[in-house]
């Protein structure tokens, strides 16, 4: 058995400097002109998102009283012997609100992406 | 009411939930260590797991007893109640959920006291949580007491009683840790109580010739109407209604600090969807009940109808079976919800009230849980009962006046100041809470003045909003500094880069 002397290796500290990030990351984090205008710009999308979801719900608990109280004849109409009211309240609304819920995820998280997408797009300087 | 040898399955199920919450909870025992556990479970409960156990804690004594018993009544225009519950996740998922979790807070005066910079507005969203949390745990304990003199003829303070000390007991040993697993099996153990014994019930009511509910009873126009009774009265009642439970469902307490146990943002928008989904199923089945009730049991209207409706239908035993296990049921969703609050009130007065005396974190946290549970339960004890559904009405018309405009003006607009939502909460409070009182209070008047009174929602909302955005214009000079910084951590996705604060 022969005693090699073990491989130098080369010791260095963990680097001083992180390494330059997205520039339009760094633009976000001074809170430049650019910067702003893209938070802002997910923001509102964000926003009219929600309100795009919103709307048909916000419709339906709005218009389904004002309806019925214009037209109280309403409470005679029967889909398969059930009070419509019924149908709607109590079985047809919980199908709509989930898949209103996983339409919301499903584009929430797709301008996300977009907003991540654009940051790295701006990484070759 | 029964008494007797008729009590025994349900006195068996009633002390089967007791103790197979407080095994699980036990069991949960093992994972938690840390105070991090307490209070967030270290924030590291997946979609799955967490959305049962939301399910599992929101659905209360109103969801599982009152809906029913109030449709049964009342009608279609009591269906607005779940329908409000649901649609109130829903804007959570869209307004706050993402950002909420985001924002990196523990509770509620924590996310205020980072977006505003003000002790004072913390200090002021301890207090709601506190009051919220009480007038949410009232009528649980009170609906424990009911559904116990009802199962078995035992004293009313017994069920609240019971119910305190099964939660006490698993709130100090495990918090919010153990309590994720209890909340999850009690939201499958809810939907089984309600959907097997509707199963068969439906089956008998189909040998009986399927009479049609709606013209089995009553007045069947009524019935039917989507709002309430009284012209431009019952149009406003049913719009009060609807804006407190659509908007107060993000500012319980309870459900808001389920949101901090989700590892990102982007998991809690999946947990909020997978909710959506199992509020959804559960809430197919209280129409049944009450649609059922119509054909077998007109005529009461009680919270315990719920637990008698099986009885009625199908006499003998295979109907005590059924209704003992509706009553297995009834105590899973008192013991979840009151959890749920339990820890969430306990949380914010360890932490705001007990920092000050250095108490270590989870001594603080389990004095602050006796406080937390030991006063709504005697309060329910010597109150007199109102009603389940009613009182947690209320508690959402106050979660709906406050934390609604705070949540979504300091989550959307730069402009809010902490002597805006200090002027919002108290005018919210202020206006929701008169409510409350009088609602109490009143026997059994009617007239504008009443309905104005006793569901303020559909002013004391709007109000609230547009005092806080007013008073923020007039103290423009006061927006914090860091507002920027703050919007950027609560919008951006976890995948970017960027300085957060």
């Amino acid at each position: 058995m022969t005693h090699l002397p073990p491989e130098r290796v080369r010791v260095t500290g963990p680097p001083r400097r992180t390494p330059r990030r997205a520039s339009r990351a760094r633009d976000i984090d001074d809170q430049t002109l650019l910067g702003s205008v893209l938070m802002r710009s997910l923001l509102r999308a964000q926003l009219r998102l929600a309100m795009l979801v919103l709307l048909p719900v916000f419709m339906l608990a709005f218009g389904l009283p004002l309806a019925f109280h214009v037209a109280p004849s309403l409470a005679d109409v029967r889909i398969l012997g059930i009070p419509l009211a019924w149908v709607i309240l109590g079985f047809a609304i919980y199908p709509i609100l989930f898949l209103l819920g996983w339409a919301y995820v499903c584009r929430a998280e797709r301008n996300e992406r977009d907003f991540t997408e654009l940051l790295d797009t701006a990484e070759s300087p | 009411m029964t008494s007797g040898a008729d009590a025994v399955p349900s006195i068996v199920a009633i002390v089967a939930v007791a103790l197979a919450t407080l095994a699980i909870g036990t069991w949960g025992l093992r994972f938690s260590r840390t105070t991090s556990d307490f209070f967030v479970a270290s924030r590291s409960v997946r979609p799955g797991l967490n959305a049962s156990a939301i399910g599992g804690e929101y659905l209360s004594a109103a969801s599982f007893l009152g809906v029913a018993g109030l449709a049964l009544a009342f009608g279609a225009e009591m269906l607005w109640y779940p329908v409000g519950w649901t649609a109130g996740y829903l804007v959570l998922l869209v307004l706050v959920a993402a950002p909420l979790r985001r924002s990196g807070a523990y509770t509620l005066p924590d996310f205020a006291e980072a977006r505003l910079a003000s002790r004072r507005v913390r200090a002021a969203c301890s207090l709601l949580v506190v009051a919220i949390g009480w007038l949410y745990l009232l009528p649980q304990f009170q609906g424990a007491g009911v559904t116990m003199t009802a199962a078995t003829g035992a004293p009313s303070w017994v069920g609240a009683v019971v119910v305190a000390t099964v939660v006490l007991v698993n709130v100090l040993s495990g918090g919010m840790r153990s309590i994720t697993f209890v909340q999850a099996f009690q939201y499958w153990l809810k939907l089984t109580a309600l959907l097997l014994p509707a199963v068969v019930m439906l089956m008998v009511w189909l040998g009986d010739g399927a009479p049609n509910p709606a013209d089995a009873g009553g007045d069947s126009a009524a019935w039917s109407l989507p709002l309430g009774e009284g012209g431009g009265q019952g149009l406003y009642l049913t719009y009060s209604l609807i804006v407190a439970t659509f908007l107060g469902t993000m500012g319980l307490p309870h459900v808001v600090v389920r949101f901090y146990t989700n590892p990102d943002g982007r998991a809690a928008r999946r947990t909020t969807v997978v909710v959506l989904a199992l509020l959804g199923l559960f809430y197919f089945l209280p129409p049944i009940y009450a649609a059922l009730g119509r054909v077998y049991a007109d005529g009461s209207h009680s919270d315990t109808f719920v637990l008698e409706l099986p009885r009625l239908v199908l006499p003998g035993a295979a109907g005590e079976l059924l209704s003992a296990l509706v009553t297995a049921g009834a105590f899973a969703a008192f013991l979840s919800t009151s959890s749920g609050l339990s820890v969430a009130v306990a949380g914010v007065i360890s932490q705001d009230v007990m920092r000050r005396r250095r108490t270590s974190g989870v001594t603080a946290f389990r004095l602050a849980a006796v406080v937390a549970v030991v006063v709504p339960s005697a309060a329910a004890v010597l109150s007199p009962d109102f009603g389940i559904a009613r009182a947690v009405g209320l508690a959402f018309a106050v979660a709906a006046s406050t934390f609604c405009p705070l949540l979504v003006l300091g989550i959307w607009w730069r402009g809010l100041t902490d002597v805006g939502a200090l002027a919002g909460l108290g005018v919210g409070f202020a206006c929701s809470a008169t409510g409350v009182g009088y609602a109490l209070g009143a026997t059994d008047s009617s007239g504008w003045v009443d309905a104005v009174l006793s569901q303020p929602a559909a002013w004391s909302v709007p109000l609230a909003f547009a005092t806080m955005v007013g008073t923020s214009l007039a103290t423009r000079t006061r927006v914090p500094s860091h507002v920027g910084r703050f919007m950027v951590r609560l919008h951006t996705p976890e995948a970017v880069r960027v300085d957060r604060g």
